[in-house]
């Protein structure tokens, strides 16, 4: 047991280096649906059954296939090598956090005792009541906040549309804007701004 | 579980989380940033398990388990869906774009 579980979690380190190493997108999503599929393995080898079964449908397929929507309508973009924060000091922050965890957390090895508890569906729908709750009340927030997003990027063309015969004069004026005098201002603008054909006015 | 096994699990996850942690740090597309993220969280739902697991009420981990991959997926999906607004509107998905709000 002990071995596979060695195997498992250097496999699910490896695909996580990898995910953060990715440069495409894409790429960083597989390694990302390689992560989940390990770790569901090692929770299954755990005794945790059924949320390696959630682990593995959810996050290995549900949300990878989240990932692949995503993309495919943002796009593959690149992206400075250079992170936000320098590498050093990244580094030194992961190991400091890392290296404090286990001071707080390897002690504890050896301490705990057995303890008789119910099945998981009892722990889930009675003791944890709450929990599910709390986790309809997410996902309620999560759908309305997926709409309100999508729903934001649906009206705006939607607004904007029968304004487009006026919209080549607002960048004209925008560009204008550090000259001294408005009146020269207006003037470029009228200048530079295309004059729209008779028959494109009337249709 | 015997002690080794929870050593292992506890490095394993630790290293997990040191990964997300960097990436949360060092990345700049906001796609990856998710993914990052992603990463942070499956170390913390293997120490809940291992938690569980070594105090012998794998059952009470894995409730806690499942409310947290429900948050997870919650939070991905929302950052997604921001993270493709943000494309629409900014044109962009590097995180350092998004440090002005004003135009």
């Amino acid at each position: 047991m002990d071995a596979w579980l060695v195997a498992l979690l250097a496999g699910s380190v490896l695909c996580a280096i990898q995910a953060i190493r990715a440069t495409r997108l894409l790429t960083a999503a597989i390694w990302l649906a390689g992560v989940s599929a390990l770790v569901s393995v090692a929770l299954y080898i755990l005794g945790a059954q059924q949320v390696a079964v959630i682990e593995l449908s959810v996050g290995a397929g549900l949300v990878t296939v989240l990932f692949v929507f995503a993309i495919s309508i943002a796009g593959e973009e690149a992206m400075a090598v250079r992170g936000i924060v320098p590498q050093p000091v990244g580094l030194v922050l992961v190991i400091g956090a890392v290296a404090l965890l286990a001071y707080m957390v390897l002690p504890a090895v050896g301490v705990g005792s057995p303890v008789i508890e119910g099945s998981f569906s009892q722990m889930l729908w009675e003791e944890r009541g709450l929990d599910v709750l709390v986790q309809i009340a997410l996902i309620f927030a999560g759908v309305i906040g997926v709409l309100g997003l999508i729903g934001e990027g649906k009206a705006v063309p939607a607004a904007t549309a029968p304004d487009t015969a006026a919209e080549p004069a607002a960048p004209a004026i925008a560009a204008t804007e550090d000259s001294t005098h408005p009146a020269e201002a207006v003037a470029e603008a009228v200048e530079r701004a295309p004059v729209p054909e008779l028959e494109e006015v009337h249709a | 579980m015997t002690d080794t096994t929870l050593t292992i699990l506890i490095v394993g996850l630790l290293a997990l989380m040191g990964v997300g942690l960097y990436g949360l740090l060092a990345v700049r597309n906001l796609i990856k940033v998710i993914v990052a993220l992603q990463i942070l969280v499956k170390g913390a739902l293997l120490a809940l398990v291992a938690a569980g697991a070594a105090s012998g009420q794998v059952n009470l981990g894995q409730s806690l388990a499942a409310t947290v991959i429900v948050a997870d997926t919650v939070v991905a999906v929302v950052g997604l869906a921001l993270a493709v607004q943000v494309r629409r509107t900014v044109g962009t998905l590097d995180v350092q774009a998004l440090a002005r709000l004003k135009k």
